[in-house]
């Protein structure tokens, strides 16, 4: 491993020379975040090669009127708010559900089946399945919200804040002077949509769309194809996790995804409201929807105007120049995405500084 | 039907009365057994040799109660048997207080105290005192047990973060996170649960065994709540130096490492409880890890990096297994599986 790791450093430090330039790339998936800061990507790659850590993280990105919305639920007798880990911390206007957690009925289930359970398991609450993430846990959904209509399980229920990747990659490209040069696109995604979905980017934008697995030298590699693109003033869609991913990716999991969801537009913390980029439940499955049923707002408060996350995300400003930063928003309190992960790029800054985010 | 004719606690069990004195006499005193106890005084009343005492406090809540490789019995002992070995000390005796809710099945109760005693004794250390309430149904999860522990300064330990210098090496007593994948598994019901197991032990007798045998520790802490992680941040926190690891000297079960891959989780951060990790001096390093490798608790022993000066605040960085560097942070404080 530590061979190819090495070989494929020599090739990405050549075509880097000879770009002379600094380039960005981009990675849109938060497990390649979070495997770049754990096996220290960052400190072996040459010095103009920057890595920026897109919106790649589903609970991350969810917008605080989300989070509001859940916050008002927890607040019901009648309810039992059932939750991925990771969402209880993400914060709303002024708390999150781990504040609400030890009052409120909040319970952490590892797939949407333990919700639909929970749902049986209670018949006189109305269980609430906080419904985040990419295309990769959308048809676990899909699949839970057709077993409760089957089963006519009426006391379950799903808050839909399901993101759609491309549509986020098209709005960061559109945005003005973004400096994106490339994407390192996310293998998780990528199995259920298949590569394939990435040829728009290639084609309407010419950037290099690179899909990679997890682990360090899938990376790595992943990063040098696409530095050899860029210094060779290629631009390719091309998938180096092969083993899985394959171009028209799972038909199942998109059929299951399109019977049971449309897309709309949606917000996103940090970058607003996107066109088509998320999830909302199909009239025909309607009753599930906890929007329709409790009567919520899916309105975005207003507070985040001035958080600049989406010019840090694209590469535009170093976290520090958003008047946000360390005052109003810190690791304790977040305001936007880039701080909300502890793997983001403003988190890392505020705890470590500049000169060690880069070389450790 | 237990030994007191009841099959479940009952709130007049705490209550001061008949009750509380048969379930003292049948269940708690039997496996306890020792002289001070015996006299059940509303004190205990010590001789302990002069020297330097440690005195420490914990409680356990944990869930399950039950787990691969130990339960809230043994973990209560070890747990502040450990907070007294890495102060330094020998544990010399234990108190032991009972929070059990109404309802709670005797028999279980039992199975509890049985551990209790049988940690004791292979520590060396005597329950010496207690109490047991009862609570109404709700007001406890099942059974939380107190614990706290008086020890005796082993002559010339002489531990503390203003000892530790740069130089000095880290050494952990073996493999990391393998009590809380245990826990975090069978607590989600997550199927696999194969090959992995509490490290839960009483470390007392391994550190005490290098504080006779070598001067050369420094400081010694066990990476419990928090793991590795909060563990080597304290000590960097609390020296004012920085910590250097490299991830290919830690040692981690093949099993321990999917586990906590699979949720996501850092195994860095993963709770321990039956580690220690020691800031030794750099010469003794080496004979130091011979000690703890002649200890059955410590056969997997490894020096996993060193204490360095600092450059601006204290940190704790890592060199990762494909030659990177990272920095080790302090964990937020509750580790959550994610899904991205």
């Amino acid at each position: 491993m530590l061979d190819r790791i090495n070989k494929a450093q020599r090739q990405t430090k050549a075509a880097c020379e000879a770009l002379g330039r600094q380039i960005n790339v981009m990675e849109v998936c938060g497990t390649h975040t979070v495997s770049i800061f754990r096996n220290g990507i960052r400190s072996i790659l040459p010095g103009n090669l920057k890595l920026l850590s897109g919106p790649g993280c589903p609970v991350c990105v969810t917008d605080q009127g989300y989070i509001d919305a859940v916050l008002e639920l927890a607040e019901r007798q009648d309810c039992i708010i059932a939750t991925y880990g990771d969402m209880i911390r993400v914060p709303g206007k002024d708390r999150s559900l781990e504040t609400k957690q030890a009052k409120a009925g909040v319970r952490v289930v590892l797939s949407s089946e333990d919700a639909l359970q929970l749902a049986k398991d209670n018949p006189d609450k109305t269980v609430v399945f906080i419904a985040v993430g990419f295309e990769t846990t959308a048809p676990a959904t899909a699949v839970v919200v057709k077993e409760a209509a089957a089963e006519s399980i009426d006391n379950f229920c799903i808050l839909s804040g399901h993101k759609l990747v491309v549509p986020a990659m098209r709005a960061l490209l559109s945005g003005k002077n973004n400096k994106i040069d490339a994407f390192l696109c996310p293998g998780h995604v990528s199995v259920i949509i298949g590569y394939g979905a990435f040829a728009e980017i290639v084609e309407d934008f010419a950037r290099p769309c690179v899909v990679a697995g997890f682990e360090a030298v899938q990376i790595i590699e992943g990063l040098n194809e696409i530095c050899g693109q860029l210094s060779a003033g290629k631009a390719a869609l091309k998938s180096m996790y092969s083993a899985v991913v394959t171009e028209k990716g799972n038909a199942a999991a998109q059929q299951v995804i399109k019977e049971c969801f449309e897309p709309v537009g949606g917000y996103w913390r940090g970058l607003g409201k996107i066109e088509k980029s998320t999830l909302k439940l199909r009239d025909k499955y309607e009753r599930f929807d906890a929007f329709k049923r409790f009567g919520l707002s899916e309105t975005p408060s207003e507070e985040r105007k001035g958080c600049r996350c989406g010019e840090v995300l694209c590469g535009l400003i170093e976290p520090p120049e958003c008047g946000f930063f360390g005052q109003v928003c810190t690791p304790q309190k977040p305001v936007g995405p880039c701080m909300v992960s502890s793997e983001g790029a403003c988190a890392a800054w505020f705890k470590y500084g500049r000169e060690r985010i880069r070389k450790p | 039907m237990s030994a007191s004719g009841h099959e479940r606690i009952l709130l007049a069990h705490g209550g001061g009365g008949q009750l509380m004195d048969e379930l003292i006499r049948r269940h708690i005193l039997p496996g306890l057994a020792n002289d001070t106890l015996a006299e059940l005084g509303d004190s205990a009343r010590l001789n302990l040799t002069s020297g330097s005492l440690c005195f420490t406090t914990d409680s356990y809540v944990v869930k399950p109660l039950f787990f691969n490789g130990g339960d809230i019995g043994k973990l209560a002992v070890c747990g502040t048997v450990n907070d007294l070995a890495v102060a330094g000390a020998r544990p010399a005796a234990l108190t032991l207080s009972l929070i059990i809710e109404d309802g709670f099945e005797i028999e279980v109760l039992d199975r509890i105290l049985a551990s209790v005693a049988a940690a004791a004794r292979e520590s060396s250390v005597e329950v010496v005192t207690g109490d047991t309430k009862t609570v109404e149904a709700g007001a406890a999860d099942k059974i939380f047990i107190n614990t706290a522990g008086l020890g005796v300064r082993v002559a010339g330990a002489d531990l503390g973060f203003e000892k530790i210098a740069a130089g000095d090496r880290i050494l952990i007593n073996g493999t990391i996170g393998d009590h809380g994948m245990t826990i975090i598994s069978q607590r989600e019901d997550m199927g696999f649960q194969s090959g992995l197991e509490s490290d839960c032990a009483a470390l007392a007798s391994l550190t005490c065994r290098l504080l006779e045998n070598t001067m050369a520790i420094r400081f010694m802490r066990d990476p419990t709540r928090g793991g590795l992680a909060a563990t080597l941040n304290e000590i960097a926190g609390g020296a004012g130096l920085s910590i250097e690891i490299r991830e290919t000297d830690i040692p981690v079960k093949p099993a321990v490492q999917a586990a906590a891959e699979m949720l996501g989780f850092d195994v860095l951060t993963i709770a321990n409880e039956g580690k220690f990790v020691a800031v030794v001096e750099r010469e003794s390093a080496e004979r130091c890890l011979s000690l703890c490798r002649d200890h059955p608790l410590g056969k997997n022993a490894k020096i996993i990096g060193e204490v360095v000066e600092t450059r601006d605040v204290p940190t704790v960085e890592m060199e990762t297994r494909i030659g990177g560097r990272r920095i080790v942070q302090m964990p937020y404080g509750r580790e959550l599986p994610r899904i991205c």
